[in-house]
This record gives structure tokens, sequence and C-alpha cells, in this order.
């Protein structure tokens, strides 16, 4: 289930550099564990991160297996206008996510 | 028995000096306490608390129609804040028209079956442990306040004598750790004492949300015996005991633990 | 009486044998004559635990790094690392990672990278940035298999780059299970 949790404000002053932080829940299986069969539990990773402020890429971040499971990443932003924050989360095994949040700016 | 008497007479103590960080006679620690500040301050942030990804699940799924009957939780229970509060804090309970007690994942299994007419959620499937972490989540902060059902005492006595009998290839009991040696540390890590504040947990270890259950296979494993399987009366027993042990301890929902 | 380094008791991940050794025979003979023993031979046993099926090593950190630096001068400064001295567990590390920058259009922080030391694989993340972040400061959740440094470059919008590398103690818990 594709299940993540985005904290931004809900509103912010024009030019506040204001925190996101986002949370998704993925084994981020890295590829290195042997499971019961002594065999490596194939890789499972979220690998690339990015947000957008009404379609502009504000940030992008790329993953590698030592992120830990149910990925957590904070950064920050200035706000500029009100609009749409949008989340992306693509990985392996097609994984893909998206979600967005609503911010006004004043 | 002793412990019992006393822990029963001196509740409101018990209660109350908690609350002043055990500035009193409790000499109580959650594993709270024992975490490091960067597990506590993940615990303490709602805003990244990965087992909020669990309580956010819980939230969709009780909203969410089930079974032959088509109802969801929400149907008959309207609101988790209200109708759930103070819930989790006095569980394992025994349900009506039972006679042995279910813990709180064991009385939502109940009300799929019964009420909603679906399947039972799997142990420590993401769904069971999703609406036992929503359920929970409720009863945030809230002192364990097992019910006074004198039914329950005999499991109480059983729970007892498995918390100080030794057990396994390492012949220890969980007291040995657990009592005479919490706050020490094995193999790098500190000893809680192992009251059960804090489940559904998100335990670093397994990388995801686990149950009390779950916790206490990792107990067996690790003084080297068998395991039961999930839901056997043993667990259900051993929990009855270490609620009332922690008996005014505030739930901490979602918890966090290496 | 035995007498025991506070230090060691401690700070030292191997603790695993030196637990054992509290009520064993071995602590009749002293615990800090043999702590040092115990540690390597512990060190040695939770390399080969499971979860490493290969190393990273130095020189694998080394090459990582200088596939972002190039022939460019890398300076120690700017950059700062926030993450406990000591986790319980290595499955959850939380860090911050700030760099000191205004963040305008003329200077600017271009990319920040972290690497670590000890890990199957060297590399932990690499953020992009631009002016519009605001403040250089990423926050993440990482996994580090072992005690080992970790390692942030920072690449600069005039074509600097800067570092800072921290130092991470990782414990493991006790009772786990097996993988199933």
């Amino acid at each position: 289930m594709a299940n993540a949790l985005i904290n931004a404000p809900k509103t912010a002053k024009r030019g506040e550099a204001i925190e996101i932080k986002a949370l998704i829940l993925h084994p981020m299986e890295t590829g290195f564990r042997p499971g019961t069969n002594g065999r490596m539990i194939p890789r499972n990773i979220i690998e690339f991160f990015s947000a957008r402020w009404n379609g502009e890429e504000i940030f992008k971040m790329t993953f590698s297996p030592a992120i830990a499971a149910n990925p957590f990443v904070s950064f920050f932003t200035i706000a500029r206008e009100s609009g749409k924050i949008d989340f992306l989360w693509t990985g392996d095994e097609n994984f893909r996510v998206e979600e967005s949040v609503s911010i006004v700016v004043t | 028995m002793k412990f019992r008497r006393l822990g029963l007479m001196l509740l409101p103590v018990f209660a109350a000096s908690y609350a002043l960080a055990q500035g009193g006679g409790d000499k109580r620690r959650t594993g709270y306490q024992d975490m490091s500040p960067a597990l506590q301050q993940m615990q303490d942030d709602d805003t990244s608390n990965p087992g909020m990804l669990f309580v956010q699940a819980g939230e969709t799924l009780w909203k969410q129609p089930a079974g032959k009957a088509n109802k969801s939780c929400a149907d008959c229970h309207n609101g988790v804040e209200t109708s759930m509060k103070g819930v989790a804090a006095r569980y394992p309970a025994i349900p009506k028209g039972a006679d042995t007690p279910v813990d709180l994942a064991g009385r939502i299994n109940l009300c799929r079956t019964g009420q909603q007419q679906a399947e039972p959620l799997q142990p420590e499937s993401q769904d069971l442990l999703a609406l036992t972490s929503y359920v929970t989540y409720a009863s945030r902060g809230l002192p364990i306040a097992p019910p006074n059902d004198p039914r329950l005492a005999k499991f109480r006595s059983e729970g007892e004598a498995m918390f100080r009998r030794r057990e396994g290839q390492l012949n220890l009991s969980c007291a040995n750790c657990h009592d005479d040696n919490a706050g020490k540390k094995l193999a790098g890590a500190t000893i809680p004492q192992a009251h059960p504040t804090a489940y559904p947990v998100y335990r670093s270890e397994w990388q995801t949300v686990g149950s009390l259950q779950r916790r206490l296979r990792n107990c067996l494993i690790g003084i080297r015996t068998d395991a039961y399987a999930y839901d056997s009366p043993q667990y259900l027993a051993l929990e009855v005991f270490l609620m009332d042990r922690a008996r005014g301890l505030k739930i901490e929902a979602p918890g966090i633990r290496p | 009486m035995p007498v025991r380094h506070p230090e060691r008791s401690a700070a030292k991940s191997r603790d695993l044998f030196v637990g054992q050794m509290k009520t064993g025979p071995s602590a009749a003979l002293g615990v800090t004559a043999l702590n040092r023993r115990f540690l390597l031979v512990g060190a040695a046993v939770v390399t080969l635990l499971p979860f490493e099926a290969a190393h990273a090593t130095p020189e694998a950190l080394a090459q990582v790094i200088k596939e972002v630096v190039g022939n460019g001068r890398l300076r120690e400064g700017k950059v700062k690392i926030d993450v406990p001295p000591l986790i319980e567990n290595g499955n959850t590390v939380p860090l911050t990672v700030t760099v000191d920058s205004p963040m305008s259009d003329a200077d600017y922080v271009k990319a920040i990278h972290l690497f670590n030391e000890k890990n199957p694989q060297p590399h932990v993340f690499s953020a992009t940035l631009t002016p519009r972040n605001g403040k250089a400061r990423i926050g993440a959740r990482i996994k580090l298999a072992d005690t080992q440094k970790i390692v942030a470059v920072a690449e600069m919008s005039d074509g600097s780059f800067w570092t800072a590398s921290a130092d991470v103690i990782v414990t493991i818990a006790a009772c786990i299970e097996d993988v199933n």
C-alpha cells in the first residue's frame, strides 16, 4: 500500500524558508542480507525522490541501499507562491508513488 | 505475590510519582528512558516517527467497510479518539462470553470475524498492526490500567510463574535479565525493565512495526528455546502479568525502540 | 575484584564478549587484562555477521569521493554532520548534514553527497540543491553496518568542494530473531 506522510506547513510567508519532511513506507531491502536459504534477498529500494512546487523542481535526491527502511528526508525550500507541492518516489520493482500537499503563501 | 499486593496498595502513589520522573518510591523505568536522545526525539516527533505510517494506515482501515456485513469499524465505533480512548490501557481482557483473555489485536480480530463477518487478520500482518497501532494511539499518554476482572488473577499468576521460570539452553528467566540486571548492558544494549508501554512498536531491528508477541518471541529465541506459536495462551498470560507489572506507566504510541 | 574501565564499558560496540565475561570464569581473571583481546575477537566476529556480504574499503570510499571531486581540491569546513556518536541499532541512524552557505544566486550549494566507510557499498545519498532551497540542510535516516566514519562532501556553485566527517559507534540489539 502506498503510505506516505508529508509534513509541510499549510501556510507560509513569501520568501520564508520552510522545512518539508517526507516519510514513506518501504522495506529498502539492501540486497546484502542473506535470506533463510542462504541466498541474498534481492535488492528492493527507492532510488529517487523529488519535489516540485507548482511543477517546478525544488529538490531531488538519490537514495542508496544505505538509506534506512521507511525512508525519511527533510529539506528546506523558499515559499514563493500558493499552490501545490508534488512529491515523487521511484525505485526498484516499478515502485512509483506520488503525493501532494497544498500550501497558501501570503 | 508480595509485589502485586504492594503494587495495588501503592497504585495512587505510583501514578503520581511517575509523573515526577520517579522522584518517589517508583523505581520503574520504561524503555523510552533507556533509549538514546536520538531515538527519543524520533519517537516524540509525530511528523517523522515511522510508526505514524502505521497509525495513518490504521486510520484508513478504520473507515473501510469489510466482510460480508460490509461494515467499517467507524460504522459501530464512530471516531477512534472517543470510542477507543483508554481501551488499549485495559487489555488483555476477557471478552464477553469467553473465559480466556485476548490482547488488543485479538479483540480487533473478534470484531473482524464477529461483527464484520470478515476473515481474521493474520498476526504481524500490516493491516492488523496498522489497526492495533491506530487504536492504541487513542490511548496515548494514558496510564496502563488492567481491568478489575477477578478471572484474570489465574492468568496473571501463570504469567508471573513464566516470568520467573528459567528456560532455554541459556537457562535464563525473564526476571534474570529484566528484574535482576535491568539497567546493565547486554551485547552493548541496555537491558530494559521490559514494561510493554509502547506496543505495537517500531523496532529498528525489525525495520518495521511489530507486536509484543513478536518481541517475546525474540526473547525466547534469545535464550535459545522454542518460541510458542502466535496467540498461544503463554503469550496472553505473560502479557496479563506484564501489563499488571507496568500498571500506571503511560502508553507510548507509536513507540520506537532499538 | 576485577577493575572495570568506564570508557570501555560505555563505548565499545563489541560488549557482547565483555558482557559474557561478567559471569564466566574469565571475570575472575581480571576483566581489563582480557578486554582488548576479547574486543578484537568480537570485532572480527561481528564483521562476519550475515548482513555484510562484501565490505566497502577505505579505497572504495576514496574512489567515490574522487568521482565527485575529480581533480579539484577538497577542503575541510562549511559542512557539519549532526549524528549521534553512538546509536543502539545501525538500521536507523538519524542525521542532518548542514552546509554553511548564503544559498544566493551567486553563492549556493549545488549538491550534498554522503558516503560511508564500512557498509557493503560506499554511497549513502546525493542531494541536488538550488538557491531556492534557502537553507542547505538535509535530514535523513541511514543504515550503518558497523561502527565507522561517514563523510559528507558539498559541491559549491563556484566549483569548490568542502567536506566533513563524523564517527558513529554502532551497537546491536540483544535478543534478535532469525531472518524468517
